[in-house]
């Protein structure tokens, strides 16, 4: 069985490569696959059917959700597979000569419909009820992308996701059933739940509910009232795929159902009514609305919810009588089915059309095709001697023994009617198909003797035919032979307690029974509907019909969707302080609730400060922080902040946290910088947009969550009684990670994983950075790598960075002509490209003086990292200082001489260097993240230690600088350049001497030094990289 | 274990101003107030772990309670840096909602309130559509006015790239 559905699965995935490459004929390829599965299950019969009586494969999966993936082959998986494979076999082979090869999405197509049957087999075989639904859903979804096969068609897409949306609602109860049984027999295989059924079924209620809502999702799927309504809406999909999936295949999977849990559980108290009532009501119901039907396809489709009706009465009535005629019945009912529908479908294949008003005297156009669909329709009419007739004549015999009561009368009547409306919709269906009309009836034009001229219908060859063909001998075979049948279904039927004077068996002619009288009051009243098909027609009309069901699904579908807007309106204003004021007050209230409700702790003894240190700082962050609201310059407020930054870095080394304290003062200094690098552009005053009122709810929110913290705080902390899970960690830091440092040995080994994951954000919010200024790629490069700016180039920088400082011309030209010959040996490499103005000297000297200094101790603190207080996050963001300053002395191109790597390939080298040292071990046979020392005498240092987790602190050292260098470069660098642009284009367009002749010599300027400048960002063209670039070309 | 007055205090007031300016309209004040709820929040992970102790270099001669607890510390190392971090994305942001639209400050999403608006009427299942007596019908169908052709990317961003 697990071959067969692997089968199915890997021939599905590569079906779109066989038919790029063969075409439609691909569809006989796929047509061999059920075939193999059919011809294995007649092979094994013999294991079936023998004194092993089935078996099973597979096992346990999941063991901690009950679930196991355990298939079992027994009678009932036996005669569904066989249904199942083999007319999905014969519905490929069809295929083949329904589509065109050029058919669009024909290999998807071919693909869904071969595993559909694959999830069929899956489920009918499926002996774990979770497994069974997995295979449930796959065929419900399967069936939404079948029926909307025709992606274009509005109809088509509308019935796929009603289908999808019924089913699954249908599905999902269903699976509720599944859980509330499984949990209630403790086992969620179906052949264990069913040996417990007897004790089950005394539970009571939560079984009855359990299984009602089984029912449900049979009920669902089975498109029984009142959620009959996709099935006839899902005929927008091909109808090879109608004649599978609603006539074969996926609606018989509801009666499978219900034939599955028959034997445990028709006793229990929701079941029979359910059934019987649903059943005969969708009978009875399918088969008038089928009489009213134009289109052959509705005809059969209503048809089909009538006859699911009728299975699930018999089978679902559970006896054994009924059992046996009601899969006799299903068996009939796939053949004949199948068969009708694959005749519609070469009806409007040739004819192009399946209304009936537009058909006329196909008969004798197409007589093979005439005599195939007569004996389909005759076997679902319940004519002798064919399939339909043997069956139906098990259920009426089965039924009128049964009748003891009112109850039973009734449903037999129902039957019984159910009955001649089945033989009038197959009176209808030949006579529609294939008579000649009369004139007044057809749309086409009148012919001779007030007869319809007979339409046109192409030829229709025997590949085409065989299917049908094929399914109809097979009708008869079953009719004339229906013994095979009987043995096939007897130890299914052995599961019921048999009476042993009803011992009943499928045949052909039982003698003159009472169920003979029934089929032959059958076919009299069939005949008179029939017959007087105009009389019922204009009755059906007269009668006021109820809303469609489609009707009330889409009320439905459509007063979700108006509740669904209601509430998103409600809650989704749009405005961030109206969401973050809900988190907020959510947060205050919820906890608080909590505290003073369920248990108050009690507050421990307080202390005031750990020293008149703490005392101080804590009092000039207070005031810092309560200044920051009232300032009302941008800059002003940030510096406040920063107050706070640094006070806690004080109150941090007061602790007893020097790693804290030292990255504290690093990352607060260098956001100091980035603030004022990002912000330059912005206007100084920062204004209060909001209304007066909502400052007083936003303070009010403010102050309660301050003080909602501090409780908080103040009763948890009072709280701790256990000893800190830390206690350990300075012994394990020193004698496992061979390091002093604690909080190091914690960051680059113990939770090491914690630091990966920290370092992976700080890449993606530095490549964030540079992609929200330099917007197209990182820009990392300003200068083309391998050479240095030469003169002329410095000095076309110079000018655009001076134009950007001085607002009149003549200072700059001045300038100019004082510094151009000053060019000896600078203090930093790029110092000329700023503007006289901008440069400092004394900073550039102080710069140069420091930051070799700066590296050096950035570098000490990597390494000592282990031991004493440093790292790599420390050591990175003193190296990023350095280079901060570098940057702030010499501007961009200084920066960019100072990194000969890359801000992207710096951060992609640690990242990898990182990933790189986390599964090094593993293969060494450690496990990730493993540090190991090596000890070495030094000819200097002595007796040295190296611990691995270095690399690890040179990853994130690499990272840190990495995200400061594109800080640097996105928030500072081009920004700059884009301020000098500005002011370029600003001075181009004020009118004014002198205007144009510094364009031009810009242009000549730039023109000879284009060899080696290149532009520095393909968002901003500027007129001097462009001319650069044009000329360029001519001096390569 | 005791409370410390100062920096529950401490902690209370960045918090609260935090939180007051995290509800203003002003993308850098918005910014600011994440800052102080950051430096409130390593705050409160550093009183929770205790009292001030020796510095968490190990020494065989200290007790393990002498030192000051690592964990909370090895914790408020990384949500420092990752605060780097995240205020540097912001302050990119505040940079490009400046040069977009000169604004700083955080509108109401626009969306959010179309939604709010927007008709019950949906074509995908409202409509009304023909039957269909035929899937070889070669006829033109009539075409949903709605599923006209998707042009992705055609509407750029105005602002900087355009200027």
């Amino acid at each position: 069985m697990t071959a067969v559905l692997l089968l199915h699965a890997v021939v599905a995935a590569v079906a779109p490569l066989l038919f790029a490459r063969m075409g439609r004929s691909a569809f006989y390829l796929l047509a061999a696959v059920p075939l193999a599965g059919f011809l294995w299950l007649l092979g094994s019969a013999p294991r079936v059917y023998g004194t092993e009586g089935g078996w099973t494969e597979g096992g346990e999966w999941i063991p901690s959700l009950h679930l196991d993936l355990v298939l079992r082959m027994d009678a009932l998986s036996w005669t569904m597979s066989l249904l199942v494979l083999g007319v999905g076999s014969l519905v490929l082979f069809y295929c083949a000569r329904y589509f065109k090869s050029d058919a669009s999405g024909i290999g998807g197509f071919g693909a869904q419909l071969l595993a559909f049957a694959g999830a069929m087999f899956g489920l009918v075989t499926a002996d774990d009820m979770l497994v069974l639904f997995v295979f449930w859903e796959i065929t419900t979804v399967l069936s939404f992308l079948l029926i909307g096969y025709s992606r274009t068609r509005l109809s088509a897409r509308r019935a796929a996701l009603q289908a999808l949306v019924l089913t699954t609602a249908g599905g999902l109860a269903m699976l509720v059933g599944i859980v509330m049984l499984g949990q209630a027999a403790g086992s969620y295989r179906i052949s264990e739940v069913l040996a417990a059924a007897p004790e089950l079924a005394q539970r009571g209620t939560v079984v009855d509910v359990a299984v009602l809502l089984l029912l449900v999702g049979a009920v669902a799927k089975s498109a029984l009232i009142p959620l009959h309504f996709w099935l006839p809406a899902a005929m927008a999909a091909p109808t090879p795929v109608s004649a599978y999936l609603h006539a074969a295949a996926m609606v018989k999977a509801g009666i499978y159902l219900v034939a599955r849990f028959a034997p445990g559980f028709a006793e229990t108290a929701m079941w029979q009514p359910t059934v019987t009532v649903l059943g005969l009501g969708t009978m009875l119901f399918g088969g008038w609305v089928a009489l009213k039907q134009y289109d052959l396809k509705l005809i059969l489709a209503y048809g089909t919810v009538s006859q699911l009706g009728f299975l699930v009465v018999v089978v679902g009535h559970g006896s054994a009588d009924t059992a046996q005629a009601g899969l006799a019945m299903l068996l009939a009912h796939g053949l004949f089915k199948a068969t009708l529908f694959l005749v519609v479908g070469i009806i409007d294949h040739r004819a192009g059309t399946r209304d009936i008003r537009r058909l006329s005297g196909l008969a004798r156009r197409v007589p093979v095709l005439f005599a195939v669909s007569l004996v389909a329709a005759a076997s679902m009419a319940g004519l002798p001697p064919l399939a339909g007739f043997v069956a139906k004549e098990a259920v009426l015999t089965a039924f009128a023994h049964d009748v003891d009561g009112a109850a039973g009368t009734v449903v037999l009547a129902g039957l019984v009617a159910g009955s001649v409306l089945t033989f009038a919709y197959s009176a209808r269906f030949v006579w529609g198909g294939f008579a000649q009309k009369s004139a007044e009836f057809s749309e086409l034009d009148a012919g001779v003797g007030g007869k319809a001229v007979i339409s046109d219908m192409q030829r229709v060859e025997p590949a085409f035919l065989a299917a049908p063909l094929v399914l109809s001998v097979l009708t008869v075979v079953f009719g004339l032979w229906p013994q095979p049948v009987d043995a096939m279904l007897q130890p299914y039927v052995d599961r019921f307690p048999v009476e042993a004077e009803h011992e009943f068996y499928l045949a052909l002619w039982h003698g003159l029974t009472p169920a003979l009288g029934l089929s032959v009051l059958v076919v009299a009243g069939g005949l008179l509907l029939y017959l007087g098909r105009r009389p019922v027609a204009d009755f059906q009309r007269a009668l006021p019909s109820l809303p469609a069901g489609e009707l009330v699904y889409r009320r439905v579908v459509n007063a979700l969707d108006l509740a669904a807007v209601w509430i998103t309106g409600r809650t989704q204003r749009g405005s961030l302080m109206f969401y973050l004021s809900v988190i907020l007050v959510t947060a205050i209230v919820v906890p608080l609730v909590a505290l003073f409700l369920e248990e108050t702790p009690p507050l421990g003894t307080l202390r005031v400060s750990d020293g008149p240190a703490q005392l101080i700082a804590g009092a000039a962050m207070v005031v810092a922080a309560l200044l920051v609201p009232l300032a009302t310059k941008r800059f002003l407020a940030v510096l406040l902040v920063s107050v706070t930054g640094y006070g806690l870095a004080l109150i941090f080394a007061l602790q007893g946290a020097p790693d804290l304290a030292l990255t504290q003062t690093l990352v607060e200094t260098v956001l100091l910088v980035a603030f004022v690098l990002a912000l330059r552009s912005l206007p100084a005053p920062l204004w209060h947009r909001n209304p007066a009122g909502r400052r007083l709810l936003r303070g009010t929110i403010a102050v309660t969550f301050g003080l909602f913290m501090m409780a908080l705080a103040a009763f948890s902390i009072s709280s701790r009684t256990a000893d800190p899970v830390s206690l350990e960690l300075p012994r394990m830091a020193y004698e496992l990670g061979d390091g002093q440092n604690v909080v190091n040995v914690i960051l680059v080994d113990i939770r090491a994983w914690d630091t990966f994951g920290e370092i992976s954000v700080l890449v993606l919010a530095a490549t964030g950075v540079a992609s929200l200024i330099f917007v197209t790629g990182r820009g990392d490069r300003i200068v083309r790598s391998g050479e240095d700016p030469t003169t002329d180039q410095l000095r076309v920088i110079r000018r655009r960075n001076a134009a950007a400082v001085s607002p009149g011309g003549e200072a700059l030209e001045v300038g100019l002509a004082r510094r151009d010959d000053d060019l000896e040996d600078p203090y930093l490499l790029a110092g000329r490209t700023l503007a006289p103005e901008r440069r400092s000297i004394v900073f550039e000297v102080v710069t140069r003086l420091l930051f070799h200094t700066f590296m050096m101790v950035s570098l000490y603190l990597l390494i000592a990292g282990h031991n004493d207080p440093g790292g790599g996050f420390s050591g990175g963001l003193m190296a990023g200082l350095a280079l901060t300053v570098r940057y702030l002395a010499g501007g961009r191109y200084e920066l960019e001489l100072a990194t000969p790597i890359n801000a992207g390939t710096m951060l992609g080298a640690g990242l990898a260097l990182a990933a790189l040292y986390a599964v090094t071990p593993v293969f060494l046979g450690g496990s990730v993240m493993q540090s190991y020392t090596f000890e070495a005498e030094l000819p200097v240092f002595g007796a040295e230690k190296f611990v691995t987790a270095l690399i690890f602190d040179v990853a994130v050292y690499l990272i840190v600088v990495g995200l400061i260098l594109d800080i640097l470069r996105s928030l500072g660098g081009r920004i700059d350049q884009r301020i000098e642009e500005e002011a370029v284009r600003r001075r181009r367009r004020a009118p004014g001497r002198g205007t144009r002749i510094r364009v031009t010599r810009q242009r000549k300027v730039a023109a000879a030094s284009a060899g080696s400048t290149t532009a520095t960002s393909a968002t901003s063209p500027t007129p001097i990289t462009r001319t650069g670039a044009d000329g360029g070309g001519g001096h390569r | 274990m005791t409370v410390n007055l100062t920096l529950l205090v401490v902690m209370g007031v960045l918090y609260a101003v935090g939180v007051y300016l995290l509800l203003e309209r002003s993308l850098t004040r918005v910014l600011l107030g994440l800052m102080l709820l950051t430096n409130g929040t390593n705050l409160l992970i550093l009183h929770a772990g205790g009292a001030a102790g020796f510095a968490p270099l190990y020494e065989e001669s200290i007790a393990a309670q002498d030192y000051s607890d690592p964990l909370p510390q090895a914790l408020i190392l990384t949500a420092i840096v990752i605060s780097l971090a995240v205020t540097a994305f912001l302050l990119g942001m505040i940079y490009r909602s400046w040069v977009l639209g000169r604004r700083d400050e955080i509108q109401d999403d626009v969306e959010d309130r179309r939604v709010a608006r927007q008709s019950s009427y949906d074509v995908e299942s409202d409509a009304d559509v023909p039957a269909d007596t035929s899937e070889f019908d070669d006829a033109p169908r009539p075409r949903d006015p709605d599923e006209s052709v998707e042009t992705p990317g055609v509407r750029g961003i105005r602002g900087e790239e355009s200027r």
